[in-house]
Parts: C-alpha cells; sequence; structure tokens
C-alpha cells in the first residue's frame, strides 16, 4: 500500500459518501482511502513499511498458504459480514493443513457507488476478526470497477502460515477404520445467509457460524492425536468435503445421521427451500480424520474448546473400491451421501 | 432438539419395520407402488428398503411431473421460448428435461432465448408486468397440486387485463395416471396414495380402485414414518383381503379435498380429451386445458403450435419404469451415459425421478453385488 501522505484535503465522509471510480485510480483519492481506512483499521508494521511489498521476518518452519474470493450476498447477515468472513475463511483453509496463520494479504473489488459507510463498517470488522486471530493484514490492493459491474464489494484474502516439523495433513491419508470427527452442528451460515435473502423469519434465528478454527486445530494438534485429514466443509457442505477426502483417498466412509447435529432452525429453512443440509455451506466446522485409537482423546480435545463444544464422532472411513460415501439415516436404512448434482447454490460464500 | 426427534423417529421407525417383518407374510410377495416421486424420494433419502422384508418390494410410480413429460412437449416449450419477443417462465426442474437434438430449455436458454426460472406464478404475472412489451409464457406441468396457482395466476390475468401472459398448459391428473398403470398390467398389491395431491383432491378418487380393480390405497404423508406406517397398513389389508382407501395423512387430508382449490381450478380448466403421457402414451381424460372463456391464455392457441409426438431416445426405459415395470438400474446407460450431470431421459432430472434417486441415493446397492 502507498504511504503518499497527501497535502490537507477533507476527511473521506464516511456517512453519506460513496466509492467513486477515482478510489481505484492509483491517484489522491485511492491514497485517502487506504489511509483514512485501511490502514488505520489494519495498523500494524509490516503494513506501515508503506512500499510494494510486506518485508516479513524469516519463518520458523514450511510455509503454507492459501487463498480464497468472497462474494457473500448479501454483505450483512447475521452473525457476521463479508469482512470477518474473508479473514476467517483464508485462516482456516491455512489451519486445515495443521498451519498456525502468520499474515494476511486483502485485495478489495469496490463497485462505483458503493457506500463508504459499509465499506468501513466491512473493512472494520475484518480488522476486528485479524485482531482476533493474531494475524496481522500486511498488505493489500484497491480496484474500482463501474457501478453494475460488481456487487457492492469482492474480498480476495490470502494467508500465509507455518506449520511446525512432524506435521503432515493430508487429504489422501484416511484410512479404513479411521475415525470421522465434526466439530459441530452443520448449515448453519449458508442458512444464515439464504434465509436472509429468502426474507425468512424464523423463532429462532439462524446465525452464520463463520469463526477462525486454527486456536482449535492447534489444541487437536498438541493432543498428539494421530491426526490425518482437517478440512473445514465450506462451499458443497459436509457431504462434498467428505467425497473430496473419500476420492482422494481412495476410500469409502460410513456415517451415521443421528450424530449428524443440524440446529432446529436450520432444519426449518432448509425443509422450506428443498435443500439438504448436507449440502449447506459452513464457516466455523472442522471435519477431522484421525486413527480410531485416538478418537476418544481427540474427541474430549475438542470438546474442551469453546468452537468444539457440540463435537461428535459422526463414522468412520472403510474400504470400498467406489469410494462411495455412505450413511446410516436416521430411520436406520442406508444411503448414498453423493456429490452434489446440477446446479449450484446461490453464492453464500 | 433436533437430536431428541431423530432418536424417536428411529425407535418408531424400528417399531414399525418389526411389525411389518411380523406381519408380512413370507408367502406372498407385496408389491407396492407408490404413486408420488415424494414417496419415492423419502424412501430412497432414508433407504427405507433397508428396513423391509425381501418380499416387500416398492415399486416405484410416474408421480414425478418433469419425468412424464413427453419430449414433445418440451420441444413445443423450446420453440416457443425461441420466438423473438418471447419471455419463457417455468419451474427449475422442467429446465433440465431432454428434448429433441440434444436440447434442454437451459442450453435453448444458453443459446439466446429468454427462458426464467421462477418460484411461484406471482413471479410470472410480475414478468408479465414488468415487460409489457414482450409476450411472456408460463410453461405450466404439474398434478393437481400446482394446478390452483395456475388457476389462480389466469384468473389474475383476466382481471388485470394482462394481455402479454399466457399458459403453455401440461397439467395433468393422478386418477388417470392410476387407472392406466392397472389397465397397462402391471401386478401390483396396493397403492401408496399420494400426499400433497390428495390433500387438494381427497380421497374419495381413489375409491374406485378399491372397488372396481380391489386394490387397497393407502394415503400417506412424505415424511418417512408416513410411509412406513402407510406400508404396513397396506400388508395388513392385502393379508385380510380388504381392498380400501385408507388415510394415514389425516393431518391433511380429507375424504372431500379442498374444494375451494377444486371450484377454482374447475373454473379456469376442462378436461383434456386425451393428452400423452411419457411411459404411459395417450391417457384418456388425464390432463386440463383452458376453458373456452380463458382461451385467450392458451400459448398454444396464440402462438399457433401444434404438439408434435417424438419418441424417446432409444436406450432409455424411462417409459417402462414410468409403468413400473422396470427398475433404473435395468436401464443399459443408467449411471455411465445418463447421470444426474447429464440426463438423457427425464427420470434422471428430478430427484423425484426414480433414476434420480437410485442414482444418487443408492445406487451402492447394485454396486456391492
Ligand atoms: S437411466 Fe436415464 S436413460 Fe435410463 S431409464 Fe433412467 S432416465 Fe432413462
Amino acid at each position: 500500500m502507498s504511504a503518499i501522505r497527501p497535502d490537507y484535503s477533507r476527511p473521506l465522509d464516511f456517512k453519506g459518501g460513496r466509492v467513486e471510480m477515482s478510489h481505484g485510480a492509483g491517484g489522491r483519492a485511492m491514497a485517502q482511502l487506504i489511509n483514512e481506512l485501511f490502514a488505520k483499521a489494519f495498523d500494524n508494521p509490516y503494513l506501515a513499511q508503506g512500499n510494494d511489498g510486506a518485508l516479513l521476518p524469516p519463518a520458523s518452519g514450511r510455509l503454507v498458504m492459501s487463498t480464497d474470493s468472497h462474494v457473500v450476498s448479501p454483505l450483512f447477515f447475521a452473525g457476521g459480514d463479508i469482512g470477518c468472513l474473508s479473514v476467517h475463511g483464508t485462516i482456516n483453509d491455512v489451519a486445515m493443513m495443521g498451519a498456525a496463520p502468520l499474515y494476511l494479504s486483502a485485495a478489495f473489488i469496490l463497485e462505483e457507488g458503493f457506500r463508504l459507510s459499509e465499506l468501513k463498517r466491512i473493512v472494520e470488522s475484518m480488522a476486528r476478526a485479524a485482531k482476533d486471530a493474531g494475524v496481522f493484514i500486511v498488505t493489500g490492493d484497491t480496484k474500482v470497477v463501474e457501478k453494475g459491474k460488481g456487487d457492492g464489494v469482492f474480498i480476495t484474502t490470502t494467508a500465509v502460515g507455518v506449520i511446525r516439523d512432524g506435521i503432515t495433513l493430508s487429504g489422501d491419508l484416511a484410512q479404513a477404520g479411521d475415525k470421522i470427527l465434526l466439530s459441530g452442528s452443520i448449515g448453519d451460515h449458508g442458512m444464515a445467509v439464504l434465509s436472509q435473502r429468502e426474507n425468512m423469519t424464523f423463532d429462532a434465528p439462524i446465525t452464520s457460524d463463520t469463526a477462525a478454527l486454527h486456536t482449535l486445530v492447534a489444541a487437536m494438534l498438541d493432543s498428539g492425536a494421530k491426526l490425518r485429514v482437517l478440512r473445514d466443509p465450506t462451499r458443497g457442505g459436509l457431504a462434498t468435503t467428505l467425497n473430496e477426502i473419500a476420492k482422494q483417498s481412495g476410500a469409502g466412509m460410513m456415517l451415521q445421521e443421528s450424530s449428524i447435529r443440524v440446529n432446529g432452525p436450520v432444519d426449518a429453512a432448509c425443509e422450506f427451500l428443498g435443500l439438504d443440509p448436507l449440502y449447506v455451506a459452513n464457516e466455523g466446522k472442522l471435519v477431522a480424520i484421525c486413527a480410531p485409537e485416538d478418537a476418544d482423546r481427540l474427541l474430549e480435545v475438542m470438546r474442551a474448546h469453546p468452537l468444539g463444544r457440540e463435537s461428535a464422532v459422526i463414522g468412520e472411513v472403510r474400504e470400498d473400491a467406489h469410494g462411495f460415501v455412505q450413511m446410516i439415516t436416521r430411520l436406520g436404512g442406508r444411503r448414498i451421501v453423493d456429490w452434489l448434482a446440477g446446479e449450484q447454490l446461490p453464492r453464500i460464500c | 432438539m433436533k437430536y431428541v426427534d431423530e432418536f424417536r423417529d428411529g425407535e418408531l421407525a424400528k417399531h414399525i419395520a418389526a411389525r411389518i417383518a411380523h406381519e408380512a407374510s413370507p408367502l406372498k410377495t407385496y408389491r407396492l407402488m407408490e404413486f408420488c416421486g415424494g414417496h419415492t424420494h423419502a424412501i430412497s433419502r432414508y433407504g427405507l428398503s433397508d428396513l423391509l422384508p425381501d418380499n416387500v418390494r416398492l415399486i416405484h410410480g410416474p408421480g414425478c411431473p418433469v419425468c412424464v413429460l413427453p419430449t414433445g412437449r418440451v420441444d413445443q416449450a423450446i420453440r416457443l421460448a425461441r420466438m423473438p419477443g418471447v419471455i419463457l417462465c417455468t419451474y427449475a426442474d422442467t429446465m433440465r428435461v431432454p428434448a429433441s437434438g440434444k436440447l434442454t430449455l437451459m442450453r435453448a436458454k444458453a443459446e439466446g432465448a429468454d427462458v426464467r426460472m421462477i418460484y411461484s406464478t406471482q413471479d410470472v404475472l410480475k414478468i408479465a408486468r414488468d415487460n409489457p412489451q414482450r409476450e411472456v409464457v408460463f410453461f405450466a406441468i404439474g398434478f393437481e397440486t400446482t394446478t390452483p396457482p395456475t388457476a389462480v395466476a389466469v384468473k389474475q390475468a383476466a382481471a388485470e387485463g394482462l394481455k402479454n401472459f399466457s399458459i403453455l398448459c401440461n397439467h395433468v391428473l393422478t386418477p388417470a395416471a392410476m387407472h392406466a398403470i392397472l389397465e397397462g398390467g402391471v401386478a401390483l398389491d396396493g397403492f401408496i396414495g399420494p400426499a400433497h395431491v390428495s390433500t387438494i383432491i381427497g380421497s374419495q378418487p381413489y375409491e374406485v380402485f378399491a372397488t372396481e380393480y380391489g386394490q387397497p390405497v393407502v394415503i400417506a404423508g412424505f415424511e418417512p414414518l408416513d410411509v412406513m406406517q402407510a406400508i404396513l397398513l397396506l400388508i395388513r389389508q392385502i393379508n385380510d383381503r380388504r381392498a380400501e382407501v385408507e388415510n394415514e395423512f389425516t393431518r391433511a387430508v380429507t375424504r372431500e379435498g379442498n374444494l375451494k382449490a377444486q371450484a377454482l381450478v374447475d373454473e379456469v380448466f376442462e378436461v383434456r380429451d386425451a393428452f400423452e403421457w411419457r411411459g404411459l402414451g395417450s391417457v384418456p381424460h388425464s390432463a386440463l386445458k383452458l376453458r373456452e372463456e380463458f382461451a385467450g391464455y392458451d400459448a398454444e392457441q396464440r402462438f399457433g403450435i401444434e404438439y408434435v409426438a417424438v419418441p424417446d431416445h432409444k436406450g432409455c426405459e424411462c417409459a417402462a419404469i414410468l409403468r413400473g415395470e422396470k427398475r433404473p438400474q435395468q436401464c443399459r446407460i443408467f449411471g455411465t451415459v445418463c447421470t444426474p450431470e447429464n440426463p438423457v431421459g427425464s427420470c434422471m432430472v428430478s430427484s423425484e425421478g426414480a433414476c434420480a434417486a437410485h442414482y444418487s441415493y443408492g445406487r451402492f446397492r447394485e454396486d456391492a453385488k
């Protein structure tokens, strides 16, 4: 980010002002937006260097890097907004590798006419999420597209983390007999966003589960349990994540529907919209696959963490040449939990 | 809390399954047709056949709106959609039903036709109001449940004087299809009767199947426990040599049905002499068309598009599946050429279709063999 110090100009109008093309044009207006909004909110020594890139200290281990673009609509939803979501989502991707996240970059594509007040709310939410997670947003970029060519704001974040020696997690390491653990209820994020969009109201509101999971992961790694795979079941939901792992590992799975938690209002909203919660996005849950003898120990550690209180063993990995993910339904029958067929759900993450 | 419900459901299901196993005579086979796609979906989604003894067999019926739509009808919709100035509106699943020449409405849309997916007929009216210079056609499909909303829309359009709205009417009738199935000669021992359709038409229209064809009918809701309970009631009727219409879904279905909805439909529609169904062929008195006084809203007349019957894809067994004669896995291209991503036949399109339901939920059964 630039460190141009503009001569005095009127401060940005965060009450009634809107994004203009000039805010992405590289001139004074852009510098002002960066200084008065981004630099102020994200405030940290790396960002303050003010060069084209952030110069970071040497890391003490292998590096993990992951990137994710966020295009959620609506931008604000119960339990979060696109800002904290874009921080949590990318931190989680790095955390699922077993790494401790350190730095983030953030790139914004703003639509001309977008309210500065909303942008400010989003940026401040990002700053808070990063601070809570102990991660620095060290570099960034802003572009503005003409009105009608964006959807308010799109945010791309990249995270870098470091992984300590001896940890190897990968989607192809699941073995027959391994246990599958899930850190809590499913479908909360997707249905929070969708129900807001569809203007559905329920007795109990549906709140997104968006959260940074790296401290939960750290506790799990510290437990010494033989962890093989960690994944966060975001877009495509639990079903998609498990199918990906099954495919990568060349194994099948057998799940117990009764151990997969779905909150009442989420279930009702899914029913209403004809959706299966197994395919609905989560933003604060993880799936862990571990050696069977360590499952109890791991479960205990997960339940002791605030983000894993409702953790459960939901099934196990088994030999299956077809790589089918199957489930004993709550009625006691068997079914396949297949890849999602047909249309994608609307944009929710 | 959901947990508790699930536990209870599981316990209850086990209890009903035990009764079924106890009461079903090992000397008999019980061939039960679930007419509705909603039941097909529930059965597959919850793996209910695993809870039944081998001699209790469920046969999928034709009650899946997009499944029974013949190719020629989708062709007609595509022809309409491609006319300059036309906006064609339809429900989501209809967009993916295969038509002639490897087309679907979805593909026609990608090639430039203005096809819009809608959730309710009110959406169609709104599109018509917002686009007075365009012709807005609703590709209306479905059984008795989707007919009343179409009737409401037509009446509303008439009241508003909305001139640029019309419908391509493909509303069909459940009892006529059940007649056709029974006349077709498939060996059946009873029907699991429709849930939502019956809330509209009531239980009375099924009585003829009990009295004249000796077929027990149990109307059931779409919850998996409803289906289990209906199976038990059917087995009891069969064991007692009774043939009656029983209503498991009393929380929503009466003998007379929804008289208001029936009157509304009757005001707007009349029965066609015959209508072609996929699988069942031309079935007399099995579908609806607009009454004379609403004929101005009939897209077939307004745009002069004739229905042309088209044979199904050669390899596709949808016809036999819809008649209850074959199972999805007996189709040679099931799961290979024909998958939910690339459906060849209509039964692979919607999750209520027999092939899609079996593919998505049950195909481990063959592969295990
Ligand atoms: S598998 Fe496909 S082609 Fe075969 S019967 Fe089913 S829908 Fe038709």
